[in-house]
């Protein structure tokens, strides 16, 4: 092709616009069935990515129960679960960091990282004045966002069985359930994310993040607390993500389950719809 | 030459953009004919941004009518943006991909699919003389590479209209010339053009016709010759006295009688607006008065700004 290619001669027959269908238009407005190529990207764009920090974010649960599960684990002997079975203290805190590192993640893709596609790269700013929808771009982030949290989360339940924590098999069904758990967390950390402004309120992510990491029933079980204070624990996501997780990994799930599961599908619609409807007023207003 | 249709591509009628208070785009009315090469000229803040945004269905018009390809930008977002190609005032490439996943990609937000996306980002990569760049990153691009990646992008869907805001801000004069030459030749192949800009030699290399904007109106609308014959002379003599008498030159000057037929004062030098520059001189160094240089032009749209706004467009 020569430097002074005939532009005209390469309109190809494939139109860009689909045909307009009324009823749909105010759906079709927000979504244009597109949201893969939006994840496509962002695998794209990982490949040039750090991948010692990216690698090094799987090693941090495995840390963490390797000194205290494990280590600390033999002063503290067998723990005892609300149906009096008697289990590990490695096996107690393997699950609730396997929904950690999930949520972890998770979080990282969806806000620190749309902050910066936001706010300094101006991506959605440039996908929104394509055919791409702003739910076409919310989804497709949060999906790609909830990817790291699943592979670390992965990683992590095959070093569980490799230790011999993971009582039942059940534990197989902590893969969904972790897929679940990240796909919420990225859904309200992009939503949060996208009213954020400055480097400040980013950091607030993070004042809110450690307290849940370290009391949501984590290291110890939520009865050491007073009832009051064990409300407002459950109210909290971790902990849905730690119960949900324990329950299967151990083989004592029980109706909680589905108590569970529904919060995170709440969280996830909440996220989509306060994303996608951000998005829209930031760059289609 | 633009083409003769009873249908114009874009239609406004009382359009207008208010945030708050403030009014960016007041009630402003034009058409842009299918083939026309339309420029909208003013100063950073008249509302030309707004303007293009409003076009290209990112941003809701408070009140009055837009119609762009037949269609109402409110309802038919997507529709429209399918079919234009938008160039933003700043560069917005996708930094972490090389410049041909920067073409691929985009054209794939458009839904079209990856192989008429990968042949349309070989073509144009070549139309962008940015072959050799293919594999770089977007990042690494010097500035006048990503602005022609930045034009590449903006025609990976073959739109019907093609927006460009600003397209050569912030570039060196050769990069520029290869800048207007490959719109031109979009210019030759039919493709609509909407230009937003500041500069006047710009403006009069590419547009057809334009509006002059201030404030959020239009101040007057015609081909760039139109405007010059309009609003200004046939030539303009430019003397310096020195910034503090400039302004006590004036009137000395102004009273060298039909040769002077306006004369502006700026703050470093006098225009005179003069159907003959080098008479216009003569009559002012017989006056006695001795500039410390002087210059002998053809009036250009800066003048028409001038006279239209009674400010200079680029500060």
């Amino acid at each position: 092709m020569s430097g002074g290619a005939d532009v005209t001669q390469v309109r190809v027959g494939e139109s860009a616009a689909p045909p307009s269908r009324t009823g749909w238009r105010a759906v079709r407005a927000l979504y244009s069935g597109n949201a893969r190529i939006v994840v496509i990207r962002g695998l794209l764009a990982t490949r040039t990515s750090n991948w010692v920090v990216v690698v090094s974010g799987f090693f941090e649960p495995v840390f963490f129960l390797l000194a205290m599960g494990v280590g600390l684990g033999t002063y503290i002997g067998d723990v005892e679960l609300p149906g009096g079975e008697q289990v590990s203290y490695a096996a107690f805190i393997a699950p609730a960091l396997l929904a950690v590192s999930a949520m972890n993640g998770a979080v990282y893709d969806s806000t620190w990282n749309v902050f910066f596609k936001l706010r300094f790269a101006k991506l959605y700013q440039t996908m929104l004045t394509t055919r791409l929808g702003p739910l076409d771009v919310a989804l497709g982030e949060i999906c790609y966002a909830l990817l790291r949290g699943v592979a670390y989360a992965a990683g992590f339940l095959v070093v569980m069985q490799l230790m011999g924590l993971n009582g039942s098999w059940t534990a197989l069904a902590a893969l969904p359930a972790v897929v679940l758990i990240a796909f919420a967390f990225a859904s309200v950390g992009m939503a949060v994310t996208s009213y954020m402004k400055t480097f400040q309120q980013m950091d607030w992510i993070n004042f809110v993040m450690l307290p849940m990491f370290l009391f949501s029933a984590t290291f110890y079980p939520i009865t050491v607390y007073p009832e009051a204070i064990q409300w407002l624990i459950k109210v909290l996501p971790l902990w849905h993500a730690v119960e949900l997780v324990r329950g299967l990994t151990l083989g004592v799930a029980d109706t909680m389950t589905l108590v569970h599961v529904g919060y995170f599908l709440v969280m996830i619609g909440l996220g989509l719809v306060f994303a996608t409807s951000r998005l829209r007023a930031l760059f289609q207003d | 030459m633009p083409q003769t249709s009873p249908e114009p591509v874009i239609r406004a009628r009382g359009l207008t953009k208010t945030y708050g208070a403030f009014t960016a785009v007041d009630a402003i009315d034009f058409d842009v004919a299918p083939g026309e090469s339309f420029g909208l000229l003013g100063p950073n803040g008249a509302g030309k941004s707004t303007t293009m945004r409003m076009i290209s269905a990112v941003s809701r018009r408070t009140a009055g009518e837009l119609s762009v390809l037949g269609l109402d930008p409110e309802t038919h977002g997507p529709e429209i943006r399918s079919q234009l190609g938008v160039v933003p005032q700043e560069d917005n490439l996708d930094t972490e991909l090389t410049a041909r996943d920067n073409l691929v990609l985009y054209g794939r937000y458009f839904g079209l699919s990856r192989a008429v996306c990968r042949e349309r980002a070989e073509e144009l990569l070549a139309f962008a003389q940015l072959q050799d760049k293919a594999g770089a990153k977007a990042d690494d691009l010097s500035g006048g590479m990503k602005r022609r990646l930045t034009i590449a992008r903006g025609l990976m869907n073959t739109p019907q209209i093609f927006m460009l805001d600003e397209p050569t801000t912030g570039l060196d004069p050769q990069a520029r010339h290869v800048l207007w030459d490959r719109l031109f030749r979009l210019k030759e192949q039919g493709t609509t053009l909407v230009i937003t800009t500041h500069y006047m030699d710009e403006a009069e290399q590419l547009c057809d016709r334009l509006i002059v904007v201030d404030k959020g109106s239009i101040m007057a609308e015609g081909s760039p010759a139109e405007l010059i014959r309009r609003y200004s002379s046939r030539e303009v003599l430019e003397v310096r006295f020195g910034s503090d008498r400039n302004a006590a030159a004036a009137e000395e000057v102004a009273a060298i009688g039909r040769l002077a037929e306006r004369v502006e004062v700026l703050p470093d030098r006098l225009l005179v607006y003069t159907p003959d520059g080098e008479g216009a001189l003569e009559r002012v160094v017989e006056r006695g008065l001795r500039p410390t240089t002087s210059l002998v032009r053809r009036s250009s749209l800066e003048d028409v700004f001038l006279r239209l706004t009674g400010r200079s467009l680029v500060d």
